[in-house]
């Protein structure tokens, strides 16, 4: 089959590569590319392991074709750390014991973070909305919507 | 499964390629995408167009038309269709919101279908290339539909005319149970002088209740006067049955939830 070329930023650095036409992006990423951290739970849109950041938006990368994002700017739970300091995010999910298998974790930590990004003091419903499309097995919920409301609590007392 | 996929920078062009068999629209994917990674091999191409028309909003003198590829979350944030926003946020979760388009929800199979189910209340009219249609024959028709969807349009409800309610047992997301959009006008009196009442759930498509549409012209909105419409309600449906509730549940709760609508308790 015909290989076609993609190309985008992934956590802002250029990635070039030819796939396979109809390969979804979580498949490119983890398979091609070598990031990992998107998990592929379902590749049914319904557990939300593979959600990943683009253009600012939170997408299912299981449902999304690697093609249609040509030029997209792409985040990943791998992006987030910067020179092995973990991200707020990640740091309230491992204090709040949010985190047991963590297979479901980079996807709720993308989901968090669009969150965060555009409402930095949710209220508990808002947190709750936005990890709506995404399934825990282990934790019961209640240690990931602490963590939430607590790194943005902390995001906010750096800004003060 | 290798699906090839094939973009146009224009709807017409996409239609050309659509027409090879085995191919489908891509919207969204959400649907698409997902009976591929299923195993669905009914499906060896997809086709899309990223026509910019068919990304665009344009609300002006009371209407509204939008492209097709326009998503749910561009809907549910649009500051001049907060009528629309209600049932726009009733599809799926934030990521399925944000790739799920309207084009896409027209096909939709119940349990999906949420918008749509608003759209048939309120009447709105489907574009192709070929002109426009009204969305109740382009739903009767739509298995045999291959030209792609290029915009929906509408008169963009009165805040107090439009009621939209979807009932699921997971909140705040879950697959409908059953959704119904109903569009009301009442006399000086108190009442009702047109209604239009869409379900969700209640066929494998959304259809109108006018049985009981017809029973509510000149009655009040209180318990005696939406009766007769809340008997008659399923009158002409063939609910779905699925994991979420039997064709049974459904036919008993619509009365009940239909009742909560119209009297403006949901
Ligand atoms: C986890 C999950 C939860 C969901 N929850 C809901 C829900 O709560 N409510 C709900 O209503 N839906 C729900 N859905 C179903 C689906 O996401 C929506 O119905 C969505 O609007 C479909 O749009 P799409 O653009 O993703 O469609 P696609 O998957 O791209 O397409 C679906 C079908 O429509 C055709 N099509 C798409 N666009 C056009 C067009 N412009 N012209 C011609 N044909 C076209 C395609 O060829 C295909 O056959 C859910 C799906 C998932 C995976
Ligand atoms: S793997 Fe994408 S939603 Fe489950
Ligand atoms: S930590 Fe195991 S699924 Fe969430």
């Amino acid at each position: 089959m015909a290989k076609v070329p993609v190309q985008f930023t992934l956590n802002g650095s250029e990635k070039a590569e030819f796939i396979d036409s109809g390969t979804t992006l979580l498949n490119a990423l983890r398979d091609k590319i070598g990031d990992t951290s998107p998990k592929g739970g379902c590749h049914q849109g319904t557990c939300g392991a593979c959600s990943v950041i683009i253009d600012g938006e939170l997408r299912l990368s299981c449902l999304t074709l690697a093609e249609t994002c040509n030029g997209a700017a792409i985040t990943t739970t791998s992006g987030l750390a910067e020179g092995g300091v973990l991200h707020p995010l990640q740091r309230a999910f491992l204090d709040a014991f949010a985190t047991q298998c963590g297979f479901c974790t980079p996807g709720m930590i993308m989901a968090a973070k669009v969150l965060l990004d555009h409402t930095p003091n949710p209220s508990r419903d808002e947190v709750v909305e936005a990890l709506s499309g995404n399934i825990c097995r282990c934790t019961g919920y209640e240690p990931i919507i602490q963590a939430v409301l607590t790194a943005a609590r902390a995001n906010s007392q750096n800004a003060a | 499964m290798a699906l090839a996929l094939q973009t146009f920078a224009t709807a017409k062009d996409a239609n050309g390629a659509l027409k090879a068999a085995g191919t489908r629209y891509l919207g969204g994917g959400t649907l698409v995408v997902r009976a591929a990674n299923e195993g669905d091999v009914s499906v060896s191409g997809l086709v899309r167009s990223t026509d910019p028309a068919l990304s665009a909003i344009d609300v002006g003198g009371g209407k509204v038309r939008i492209g097709a590829s326009v998503t749910m979350a561009e809907i549910a944030r649009h500051p001049e269709l907060g009528a629309l926003a209600k049932a726009a946020r009733a599809v799926g979760g934030p990521a399925i919101r944000n790739m799920a388009t309207v084009g896409g929800n027209l096909f939709a199979p119940a349990p999906y279908g949420d918008f749509a189910v608003a759209l048939l209340a309120l009447d709105a009219a489907v574009g192709t290339d070929d002109g426009e249609r009204p969305i109740e024959t382009f739903l009767a028709g739509r298995g045999d539909s291959r030209a792609i969807v290029t915009s929906v349009s509408l008169t963009l409800p009165r805040a107090d005319s439009f009621r939209f309610l979807k009932v699921s047992r997971v909140k705040p997301k879950g697959v409908s149970v059953l959704s119904i959009a109903v569009v009301l006008e009442q006399a000086g009196d108190g009442t009702v002088s047109s209604a239009r009442i869409a379900l969700g759930c209640m066929a494998d498509r959304p259809v109108r209740a006018k049985a009981a549409e017809k029973a509510l012209i000149g009655r009040t909105l209180d318990p005696d006067g939406i009766a007769p419409a809340l008997a008659a309600a399923g009158e002409g449906t063939a609910p779905i049955t699925d994991p979420i509730a039997s064709a049974w549940y459904r036919a008993e709760v619509l009365p009940v939830h239909l009742g909560r609508l119209l009297l403006g308790l949901a």
